[in-house]
């Protein structure tokens, strides 16, 4: 049962609101302070991600973002209603070539190209994050990170 | 908080000092002040990211795509940075390699290689 749940529109104004609510939740569910900037980028990265999918699809459907706080870990689940992207699993950071993303030099006038390949946002999620999991079907993808946190003892307590 | 930008000329080249966030919300800005600049003729730019709190995969997207337009008029992109959280982005996706990074604004206004 999650903890805080927050379910909305895929626009890319709301990935800050989701961001700041999971930095709040994560907080108070005792995620230690060296971990937090890594929970705003991951979730921030996750967001987005699902943000670009639905209005890449044209999906009306809203992102769901469920936030649980378990004892001694802290998860942050991301779902969307759309496909995943590329590889049936998140790409790998070694396999892209830094240098190749530049390689090609473009004109002004040209309408901006997708500069990141697809999945890059889920390549930095597995490069920050130790605990990754992407799973996708046909009702959509969902990625769900997990910190360790501080175990409070007293659920009424918090 | 939401972003910041503004822009000064040094010599041949320009200042872009950023603050705030840039997300996948307004990164759209940046890109517009880097194609600006470069539709301006300004290829030897200088981003300024001391005061930049956040910055996500969104945003070096319009980095790497600010470094390929001055590339194509023989230009260049250096950053200044030193925060931790941001270079941290940098270095998981290899992006240190592409970037010329210095620690001061002056630093890379000296640079020439």
């Amino acid at each position: 049962m999650p903890t805080v749940e927050v379910s909305f529109t895929a626009l890319p104004s709301h990935v800050r609101t989701a961001r700041l609510i999971a930095l709040a939740v994560a907080r108070r569910a005792g995620v230690d302070e060296q971990f937090l900037d890594e929970v705003r980028l991951a979730v921030g990265e996750a967001c987005s991600r699902a943000v670009n999918v639905h209005q890449g699809t044209g999906l009306d459907a809203p992102i769901v973002m469920s936030l649980s706080d378990e004892q001694d870990r802290f998860s942050v689940e991301v779902t969307d209603r759309g496909p995943l992207e590329g590889a049936a699993s998140a790409p790998d950071l070694d396999d892209l070539d830094a240098q190749a993303l530049t390689a090609e030099a473009e004109s002004d006038s040209e309408p901006m190209p997708d500069l990141l390949p697809p999945g890059f946002g889920l390549a930095v999620i597995s490069g920050l994050v130790e605990d990754v999991a992407v799973t996708s079907d046909t009702t959509g993808t969902s990625v769900r990170m997990t910190w360790p946190a501080t175990d409070v003892m007293a659920p009424d307590g918090r | 908080m939401d972003l910041s930008l503004s822009t000064r000329t040094e010599g041949d080249r320009t200042v872009v000092t950023v603050g705030g966030e840039i997300d996948v919300y307004t990164a759209p800005k940046l890109r517009e002040q880097l194609i600006d600049l470069v539709s301006g003729g300004n290829y030897h730019l200088v981003v300024d990211m001391e005061s930049v709190d956040f910055l996500d995969s969104t945003g070096l997207g319009v980095l790497v795509g600010g470094l390929k337009r001055v590339r194509a008029h023989e230009g260049s992109l250096r950053l200044v940075c030193t925060q931790e959280r941001i270079l941290k982005i940098f270095r998981i996706t290899g992006l240190t390699k592409v970037f010329p990074i210095h620690a001061t604004v002056d630093e890379a206004l000296a640079a020439t290689d």
